[in-house]
This record gives C-alpha cells, structure tokens and sequence, in this order.
C-alpha cells in the first residue's frame, strides 16, 4: 500500500506527475468498470474516463476534501457517463422483487424448513478462499445493472450508503432495496458453491 | 398477552427481507428489538446474517484488474499536455 488518497491529492496539487501515475493505478480500472455500466462500448468507457481524469486535475485546485477523493471521481465519472447518453437507465428497483431467499425453505408457518449448512464463520479461512472471492466476483457481475452498480460501490468499494446515494443521485429507499436484491442474489449463488 | 402486528415474533421469512436494514442500522428501535429478540431463538437465522456478512467481506477482497502500462503511460503524457498552460 502506497501513498493514501489525501497525499496523492496534495502532491497533485503541486503538479506531482507520480502523483498522477499512482492514482491512475489506483483508480482507472475501477473507473472504466463503472462507466461501462452506463455506456455502449469500452472505447466511450475509456472516452468517460479520461474526461473524469481531466476534471480532476482541473479542479484539483477547488477541491476541498469535504467528501472523499474515491467518492468525488465516481461522482464525476457517473456523471460524464451519464451525459454520454448512451443507454442511460434509471437506477430502480422493478417490480416487486425476488425474495431473498427461496420460498421453499421455508415451511408454511415462515420457519426455515431444514436448517442452514453452516459456512458463514469458515469462508474467510478457507484455503480455497481466493477461488470463492472469484465465485463472489462472478456472481455480481450477473447482477442486472443497478443492483451490480450498488453492491459494486457499497461492498466492493466500501462506500457509505449515503456516498452511494450521492454517487448515483438516488434515493437511501431504492439503495437500500437494491443492495437488498443484490446481495441476498449474491449469498445464494456462494450457498450454491458452498453447500452443493 | 395479545399479539398485535409490532409485537407478533417475527417469521424466519421475514427476518432474512430485514438483514440489509439491521446490517445499516436502518431498523426502527421496536422493529430492531423484534428482529434481535428473534435471533436469540433461532440458530438457521444467526448463520444467514453471518452469511450476508462474510458475503459483505468476501466482495471487499474483490480487486479489480491491474492497469496495463501503456494505459498509464498515454494518461500520464496527457496529463503532461493538461499541465501546460493553453494559448
């Protein structure tokens, strides 16, 4: 681990070419991740990209740290992405949804009807742990869009609700909805690798 | 004692569609002490809680690809071009 995001900003600031080179490690595959979400190809995501780049070290100057650099280049990037046009969605949950888990564990009265195979406290020691990891990645990539957008920024990235709120402009209600869908979507395809 | 809708125990169906709020805190207090006090009982639901959670932590170590160098390189000239004052 290098660098953190403050310092990387100050010495952008000062015209810091390194500076430049290691937020572009950091940042421009995750960038170009998200902007696809919203554009046609990968050379207008790359096009998205470079304009989000571009506004960074214009207005590195104005940039007041009030909310995180991560957070305020997704913010940008979101935006250039979204004025592209291209396939612009609207960010909702539809219809009334899944449920989270498959109604038939449950018996009539709404108690589970076998118990639960018990891997949640083991997963993360695992030796296999890198090839679940992969599974995870899997599976959030089969996500439909907005749900893959939302459980992308909140437990991917790690971002607040509040941040992914401010990043996608929309409500705490559809956010909540949405990494609601997406991640319950997520357990099950790891239950269905864990416990086949 | 008579059960009304917000004291009624909670259903095993019912706790897993309120995961995501516990885990935000988004819970009123009366729905939060229902769902907790439904958790003290009910072992399948503890193990579905930790599953979202270690779900949570596996997505954490999800990386993304490394940037190939002739990416960087093309934005670092054009950061280079950007620094230059236009005429």
């Amino acid at each position: 681990m290098g660098a953190d995001d403050a310092e990387l900003l100050d010495r952008l600031r000062a015209g810091d070419e390194e500076a430049f080179a290691e937020l572009v490690g950091r940042y421009q595959a995750r960038l170009v991740g998200l902007a696809r979400q919203f554009v046609a190809g990968p050379q207008a995501a790359e096009d998205v990209v470079q304009d989000t780049w571009l506004a960074l070290v214009r207005g590195v100057a104005r940039f007041e740290g009030r909310s995180e650099l991560r957070t305020w280049l997704f913010q940008i990037c979101v935006n250039r992405a979204r004025s592209h046009g291209v396939r612009e969605r609207r960010l909702v949950p539809v219809g009334s949804g899944e449920p989270a888990v498959n109604p038939d564990r449950f018996d009539a009265n709404g108690g589970w009807a076998a118990p639960l195979a018990h891997w949640a406290d083991a997963v993360d020691d695992r030796l296999e742990a890198a090839a679940v990891v992969d599974h995870v990645r899997a599976a959030i990539d089969r996500l439909p869009h907005p749900q893959q957008l939302v459980v992308t920024l909140r437990d991917v990235e790690g971002l607040t609700a509040k941040e992914v709120c401010a990043v996608l402009s929309i409500s705490e209600a559809n956010q909540r909805v949405l990494l609601h869908r997406g991640r319950s979507t997520v357990r099950r395809a790891l239950a269905e690798v864990l416990d086949p | 004692m008579r059960w009304t809708p917000s004291t009624r125990p909670l259903s095993c169906r019912e706790v897993v569609e309120l995961v995501t709020d516990y885990l935000d805190d988004s819970l009123s207090p009366k729905q939060r002490a229902r769902f907790e006090h439904h958790l003290t009982g009910c072992d399948p639901c503890v193990e579905y809680l930790g599953q979202i959670r270690a779900t949570v932590a596996l997505a954490h170590r999800v990386h993304p690809d490394p940037v190939d160098p002739p990416t960087t390189q093309r934005l670092v000239e054009l950061y280079r071009a950007w620094q230059r004052p236009s005429t």
